[in-house]
């Protein structure tokens, strides 16, 4: 009833996707069903996972249409992506495809903003130095 | 398979592969293949001092899955290599009728646990990068 994230090298095609555990076959492995996100039902290694805070409240080893209605219902797709760790992963995922192009021009993003700051400091240490002198 | 076949034959009934025939030779695939249930197999092996007869369950998926399970457990505990292993039967069995407290102790649909000492093992790391380890 707990939906995690599965994350591994070497099922790289479902890598990232969101499961629900269903059931817990024995002490290593779960068995895992992600209908609203691609992943058949199938037995995965419990350190393959990572656990998220979300759950869904389903009977164990419920089938998958009552597994998609339960996620479908408790939203669990949106409440994830709106996740601050769906967002860094998110972030992660678009630095390493940025181009020379897109570094650039965050490059210049990063300077732009960082002057705005250091002004900022810069009065504000300003005012600290009056103030003591 | 097939010579398998006959090594097991002879042993049960007066019959060698010159005086007998094969008919077909076809896969049995699981009928429910993603339902969890407790297999109990029966086998007879040679150890270093003798041979005995022994009865181990374990929970898996499929009966193939339950049975590789085996020769690896049997390897691992008691040495035994899968020439000295006879699997006798394998056979499903219901929940009450499961005799070790390790099948047992996953009868419950409460179930939980935690996952201690989480480590990152790296295991495909790439061998020629441009970041250090």
């Amino acid at each position: 009833a707990v939906v995690s994230t599965q994350s591994t090298g070497a099922h790289g095609d479902d890598k990232g996707k969101l499961v629900a555990i269903v059931d817990v076959i024995d002490q290593n492995r779960a068995l895992v069903d992600g209908p609203c996100s691609g992943v058949g039902r199938k037995d995965i290694n419990f350190k393959a996972l990572h656990l998220t805070p979300f759950t869904i409240p389903i009977a164990h080893s419920a089938r998958s249409g009552a597994v998609r209605k339960a996620w479908e219902k408790a939203e669990v797709t949106k409440k994830w992506s709106e996740s601050t760790w769906a967002k860094k992963l998110a972030s992660r995922e678009k630095r390493s495809q940025l181009s020379d192009f897109d570094r650039f021009k965050l490059m210049k993003a990063k300077q732009a903003r960082n002057r705005i700051i250091n002004i900022e400091f810069g009065k504000l240490r300003n005012a600290a130095r009056k103030a003591k002198k | 398979a097939k010579s398998r076949f006959w090594y097991f034959l002879s042993q049960l009934r007066k019959l060698k592969k010159a005086t007998g025939e094969i008919v077909s030779v076809s896969r049995v695939y699981e009928k429910r293949p993603l339902a969890i249930k407790n297999f109990g197999i029966w086998l007879r092996y040679n150890s270093r001092s003798g041979t005995h007869n022994m009865y181990r369950e374990y929970r898996d998926l499929t009966a193939g899955k339950a049975v590789t399970a085996c020769y690896r457990d049997m390897g691992a505990r008691h040495r035994a290599r899968a020439h000295s292993i006879h699997i006798i039967k394998v056979e499903e069995i219901a929940a009450s009728k499961c005799r070790r407290p390790n099948t047992l102790q996953f009868h419950n649909s409460k179930i939980k646990f935690p996952l201690t000492h989480r480590t990152n093992h790296k295991l495909h790391a790439p061998r020629i990068t441009t970041s250090r380890p």
